[in-house]
């Protein structure tokens, strides 16, 4: 059952182990905080879609299931959407097309295809939670670095004092667009790759 | 029943259907009233933004109130016309033939000056973007601005909605000396736009920019006869 929860989070990372949900990576990872909601969204409906599926294994017909798994990872995304609107208006605003997005996060169908089908509800839930924590690992951590080295601050805060900037420190604009994501992301798997070596 | 059946998939696919539309049209329908709020306040913070008044979701009502004396719809010809100026959807007006649109005049009171808040709505990289815009009584020179955008991307054409982009609006004109509109130009940093006043686009957020420039230009140009009445 640990294994379940800490595999997706080094060993199995669903992004730089299974190189899936790049693309999202690489979108709304310029800053800290949109990093960190996706992050949240993402773990709350591979979670929950998991359970669902998990819920629904054996009813469901195996021609139609990846159908199935679409409709559910839809419907959920679209209440999360609905529910940040209502009570999360200024997050909503930021995240704005990215929720819609998750939808197409290729870590949600591979959970639901890999794991819920054939796993109880409680260790898929298990298996959900950690897969979104691994995803929004990676998230943060990209989000840290770009935000810090391309405009200075974290989480919107100015973080790198005045007086550097004054010895000739400058922020990295390129850390800002999205090849600069790619990169870090690299980064990291190779940071990991030697480390677990 | 066996699960492979033509009939059960059948049943299976038209009985989820049906549940998570009655689910999802629950929802949208539970939260619709908080949303629509929310967009209110929204719409309210953004003009107070416009006329460098910071708010917050829960004052922006009670500051919008005291701030804004007068809301109007006015007409290509530039003049007031019957209707709801807060509720009026410039997106919408956008589609009808030029004599019929109608755009929204919000006059408002700030430290005892009178200041006009025009609506300005555009196209962005990914989506739609708008703003509010501030003038001086002179009906020229410009008090503020705020921007708003659907999904431009976090970081570069997402800081349009930034004050320190809208600030330096601050004291731009949209006319020139002879009187003739010119709308105020964004440039890339650096650059510099002839015979008209202009403002430092994003770095990286081209197109936002771009698109922050032609809406300001086609949506002050209907305010025009409306300016220089």
């Amino acid at each position: 059952m640990k294994e379940i929860f800490v595999n997706p989070l080094n060993k199995n990372n669903p992004v730089t182990v299974q190189m899936l949900g790049i693309c999202s990576a690489l979108a709304v990872t310029s800053k800290l905080e949109p990093a960190l909601v996706m992050a949240l969204s993402v773990t709350v409906v591979v979670a929950f879609a998991n359970v669902i599926i998990s819920l629904l294994r054996n009813t469901i017909p195996n021609r139609i299931r990846i159908i199935v798994q679409l409709v559910v990872v839809a419907a959920l995304v679209t209440i999360v959407n609905e529910i940040l609107k209502a009570f999360a208006y200024d997050v909503s605003k930021q995240l704005s097309v990215f929720i819609g997005l998750i939808i197409t996060n290729c870590i949600v169908m591979g959970r639901l295809e890999a794991f819920a089908l054939a796993n109880k509800p409680w260790p898929s839930f298990v298996d959900g939670v950690g897969n979104g924590l691994g995803y929004g690992l990676i998230l943060v951590i990209v989000g840290f670095f770009r935000e810090l080295l391309g405009s200075g601050a974290l989480l919107g805060f100015k973080v790198i004092p005045d007086k550097i900037y004054e010895w000739g420190y400058e922020n990295n604009g390129l850390m800002i667009l999205p090849p600069m994501a790619l990169v870090l992301v690299a980064c990291v798997i190779w940071v990991q790759k030697s480390r677990d070596k | 029943m066996q699960k492979e059946k033509n009939t059960y998939i059948l049943i299976y696919a038209s009985v989820m259907v049906v549940l998570v539309a009655l689910i999802l049209a629950y929802v949208s329908d539970a939260l619709h009233p908080q949303q629509a709020k929310n967009e209110a306040i929204d719409k309210m913070r953004q003009m107070l933004s416009s006329l460098n008044i910071v708010s917050g979701n829960k004052n922006a009502e009670s500051l919008y109130n005291a701030t804004i004396t007068d809301s109007y719809l006015i007409n290509s010809e530039g003049d007031k016309v019957e209707g709801d100026a807060f509720a009026t959807d410039l997106a919408a007006e956008w589609q009808k033939p030029l004599a019929e649109r109608s755009y929204p005049v919000f006059e408002a009171s700030v430290a005892g000056d009178k200041k006009y808040i025009l609506s300005l709505r555009g196209a962005g990289l990914w989506g739609p973007i708008w703003g509010f815009i501030s003038l001086d009584e002179d009906k020229k020179t410009v008090f503020g601005a705020s921007f708003g955008h659907e999904g431009e991307t976090p970081g570069l054409g997402a800081e349009i909605d930034k004050p320190a982009f809208a600030h330096a609006f601050s004291g731009k004109k949209i006319f020139d000396p002879e009187g003739r509109f010119t709308s105020i130009a964004i440039v890339k940093p650096g650059k510099t736009a002839e015979g008209k006043d202009y403002v430092d686009g994003i770095s990286g957020g081209t197109i936002t920019s771009r698109g922050v420039d032609a809406m300001l230009y086609s949506s002050l140009e209907f305010y025009v006869p409306y300016l220089i009445k």
